[in-house]
């Protein structure tokens, strides 16, 4: 079954084609990778589909809507989450708060019964408090709960942003290079980390440049080139594909 | 949750010192002053949820002092004798009306105080949101010059308009009626209890607005003035989120405006003024910014050092320096220093003892 | 002709304001008490010396005071915020304000009319205008063309442009982008005072009449487009032109309350200002 349908979509700044009509699937319960060249358009793609950017043609279906015209926040209530190239954690807010926000689609709290402190809102903070536990604990940062975000290592950051990610429950995570400047432990227990979520039943999108990592742990991979898709397959054709190994060697290869 | 009321608590304890002071040494005249600073600190309380915690400037909130301030005014001395109609007829016969007899002898029928109140807090609402959508699009200088303008634009139109009275304000503004017998008024009489309405007004405000920074929509908001665009990725509705905001730190502004000008029995084009927005906007860096009792204690001192004429034909001048001298030396705020870590030790203790429980 | 009058001083703080935007990225909302400065001093200086050294010596002074802004508030601060920036103007802009008032206390002062008197008027091919009117017009497109000269012909004007595109490339060329920063603030409070002394005549200056000005001057700058000089002489006109229309219809009093609207309007519809491309705006940081 597909989750996630992109159909024609083209994005263009100013004489910059950065993605032209690009169509591609992502099946529900899978790990689908996007690889391609530095400029290939990959960060601008997440954009579009995630509501930060609108398209300038073409439509986006995400569990049978259309939502090309959405919010980045009406995309996420939907259960369209992402995560960002350069970690955005919340400053001046602790692991466990960071967390706690991941939680606010699904709790009701508005500012008036904020301030009333209605009783409804006590269960409603104990919940959301117990969740972000289960979720810190899953990803084995439950110890770090009272540290400022910020302050923790830069592996660490990228666990909590995929973390808050998970809070929200979404259907499908979007990760913007999860492995961008994690050493090589650390990139190996992110992959198991990827896995691990497909298993608990949430569709996965990646960007990545890490090939091994890709390869280890993607169902199916695009390869984009000048903002268009060159490319999509099993990880083990993608590799013996001549245009992709043209496109990344180059042509006197 | 002991820990968010504890200081509520030691405030008021502070407020009622204070009064027993002045009782003992015989300068309950101060009250009058004091009273008058609880009014401005709720201004200032609403605008530092605004600046500190969802990170929005204004530059105009001495406006809905006065769009507050005016409405009541103008309404509890408009004198509806005058003008005799059907709509008039029917106000009167649902009791939203009250004569009282005017300065001179004859008599007045104009709206009831509290009827004006709902009419000033209804069109504060209403301008909030009008204003608030156009303008939180905004960032950085825009937003800064945008709610200037604002500010300066009511302050054009009190100071131009003949029924507002121009230059010279709206004087005779009758006592706020409130149950129990009691009134906000100036009268030295009431002296006293008004003062103890007025700060139990602050600190009913107060704990609203702590319970609202430690509530789900705090923390969003937090996550506003952090990181937007990762906030917005989160499913907060980052537009919303502020816009309400303002129109919650407009309310408190409004509030404000009405109760003060029926204590001091009147309103002049000063309180629309620019000086006095930037005063709003001074107390509350100096505060700490996103610093709810910091912005309330130097509200306190400065408010009441100023009314009381400590600072002279100076009085803006200091204002501007305080303002200069923060963002020079300390932008995040004077008190916010070393109340950051005892904050965090707060935070840090607080759901420790709620599992526990 | 009044339109057209108060369209230059309003480029005039424009322009100002531009010169430096472009040289900081930030706006000094303190641009109006240069033009106020200016005046007040001219006024207090005619009293001793001739009105022509008057003018020039106020022009210094405020210069002077320009660059001493310049040096001891913004130069040191490293990387400030815009908010930081815009309060610290601010504060500026209210330290000047009151510094005025306890020099000058709260009274109106003019400038003689620069020749004739306020009376008389000048018949141009039957239209009869002051005098004044003609001395803020020529000396106004006097200092854009003398701007528009110094910034495309001489090299240290070049060198203000250089750090404006790029003020990292420009420090590598060996050009001391702080001391174009002090020389931006001086230009402009140079230009402010002088506007402050064509226009006194007409319209008279007081300790607080800046922040007006500074508005509208912000209105004009961004309706020209932020940055954007030559864009500003035609918006300045613009505002000045509807301004004196609006007072046909609405009470005087509400004449500033105009003028704010429109650069609301503008911000909330097109902040890009009605010359500039949305797609420039975008890219400058704020």
């Amino acid at each position: 079954m597909t989750l996630l349908s992109v159909r024609g979509v083209s994005k263009r700044f100013g004489g910059l084609q950065a993605v032209n009509d690009l169509s591609f699937d992502v099946a529900t319960g899978s790990i689908k990778a996007l690889i391609g060249p530095n400029g290939a358009g990959k960060t601008t793609l997440f954009d579009l589909i995630s509501g930060f950017l609108p398209p300038d043609s073409g439509e986006i279906v995400f569990g049978g809507a259309e939502i090309h015209a959405m919010s980045s926040c009406e995309v996420a209530v939907r259960g369209m989450v992402r995560t960002f190239q350069h970690i955005r954690l919340f400053p001046k807010m602790t692991v466990l708060e960071n967390i706690m926000v991941g939680r606010h689609v699904h709790s009701r709290a508005g500012f008036l019964a904020g301030m009333l402190n209605l009783p409804f809102t006590w269960g409603e903070e104990r919940r959301i408090r117990e969740k972000s536990f289960e979720i810190m604990e899953l990803l084995g940062i439950a110890a770090h709960a009272r540290t400022e975000a910020v302050r923790l290592a830069y592996g660490q950051q990228r666990v909590v942003e995929v973390g808050r990610a998970l809070a929200c429950e979404p259907k499908l995570l979007l990760l913007d290079e999860p492995a961008a400047g994690l050493n090589m432990r650390e990139t190996n227990e992110m992959g198991r980390l990827i896995s691990r979520i497909r298993d608990m039943g949430v569709t996965v999108l990646l960007v990545e440049h890490d090939m091994s990592l890709v390869m280890k742990i993607s169902d199916e991979v695009v390869v984009l080139s000048y903002g268009q898709k060159i490319a999509e397959d099993r990880p083990l054709a993608i590799q013996k594909n001549r245009e992709v190994i043209r496109v990344y060697l180059g042509d006197d290869q | 949750m002991a820990r968010r009321y504890l200081p509520v608590a030691a405030f008021a304890g502070l407020i009622v010192a204070i009064q027993l002071a002045t009782f003992f040494t015989g300068t309950a005249f101060h009250l009058t002053q004091l009273t008058m600073t609880a009014y401005y600190s709720l201004v200032i309380v609403g605008l530092c949820m605004l600046i500190g915690y969802a990170g929005q400037i204004s530059l105009g909130h001495a406006g809905f002092f006065a769009i507050g301030g005016y409405v009541t005014a103008f309404l509890t001395t408009f004198n509806l004798k005058l003008h005799p109609g059907v709509f008039v007829s029917l106000l009167s016969k649902s009791g939203m009306l009250v004569a009282r007899p005017d300065a001179y002898g004859g008599s007045l029928l104009t709206v009831h105080p509290w009827l004006a109140c709902a009419a000033a807090i209804l069109l504060t609402v209403v301008i909030a949101y009008l204003v608030g959508g156009p303008v939180l699009k905004l960032k950085g200088h825009y937003l800064a010059m945008a709610t200037l303008g604002f500010g300066i634009i009511v302050y054009r139109m009190v100071l131009g308009t003949g029924f507002l009275g121009a230059a010279d304000g709206i004087s005779d503004v009758p006592g706020f009626p409130l149950p129990a017998g009691l009134a906000i008024t100036g009268n030295s009489s009431a002296r006293v209890s008004n003062y103890y309405l007025a700060w139990g007004l602050v600190i009913l405000g107060m704990a609203l607005l702590l319970n609202l920074v430690h509530s789900r929509v705090g923390r969003a908001l937090a996550a506003v003035h952090g990181a937007e665009d990762a906030a917005g990725a989160m499913g907060i509705p980052t537009a919303r989120y502020k816009l309400n905001t303002f129109v919650l730190s407009a309310v408190f502004a409004s509030l404000a405006g009405v109760l003060l000008t029926h204590y001091n029995g009147g309103i002049g084009p000063s309180e629309a003024g620019v000086m006095k927005s930037v005063r709003y906007v001074a107390i509350v860096a100096i505060g700490g910014m996103a610093n709810l009792w910091g912005a309330l204690s130097m509200s306190l001192v400065l408010n009441y050092l100023s009314l009381r004429g400590y600072f002279g034909t100076y009085d803006d001048a200091v204002f501007g320096v305080i303002l200069l001298l923060i963002m020079l030396f300390a932008p995040d705020g004077l008190l916010r220093r070393h109340l950051l870590s005892d904050l965090k030790r707060a935070v840090s203790r607080n759901p420790a003892e709620e599992e526990a429980s | 002709m009044a339109g057209i009058t108060y369209g230059t001083i309003y480029a005039i703080v424009a322009i100002g304001f531009n010169i430096i935007y472009n040289a900081t990225g930030i706006i000094n909302f303190a641009q109006g008490e240069f033009v106020m400065l200016g005046g007040m001093t001219a006024v207090t200086l005619n009293q001793f010396i001739p009105l022509p050294l008057a003018i020039l010596a106020a022009v210094v002074i405020t210069t002077i005071v320009g660059a001493f802004i310049e040096i001891v508030f913004i130069r040191w601060l490293h990387k400030p915020s815009v908010l930081r920036m815009v309060i610290i103007t601010i504060g500026i802009s209210i330290l000047i304000r009151e510094t005025a008032l306890h020099i000058w206390g709260e009274s109106v002062k003019a400038l003689p009319y620069f020749t004739g008197s306020s009376g008389s008027s000048i018949n141009l091919g039957g239209v009869y205008i002051s005098s004044q009117i003609l001395w803020v017009v020529g000396i106004g497109a006097l200092v854009v063309a003398a701007l528009g000269a110094f910034f495309n012909l001489t090299m240290l004007g070049r060198q203000m442009r250089a750090c404006a595109a790029n003020r990292d490339a420009a420090r590598l060329c060996g050009i001391d982008a702080g001391n174009m920063v002090t020389l931006s603030f001086m230009v402009s409070a140079a230009i402010g005072a002088l506007g402050g002394c064509i226009i006194c005549p007409i319209t008279y200056v007081q300790y607080d009449s800046g922040t007006p000005l500074a508005i509208k001057g912000f209105t004009v700058a961004i309706l020209g487009g932020l940055g954007n000089s030559t864009a500003a002489v035609g918006a300045g006109m613009i505002l000045g032109i509807l301004e004196s229309f609006s007072i046909m219809v609405l009470p005087t009093a509400y004449k500033e309350a105009i003028s704010i609207a429109i650069l609301l309007a503008i911000l909330f519809v097109k902040p890009s200002g009605i010359f500039g491309s949305a797609e420039a705006a975008r890219l400058k940081e704020f």
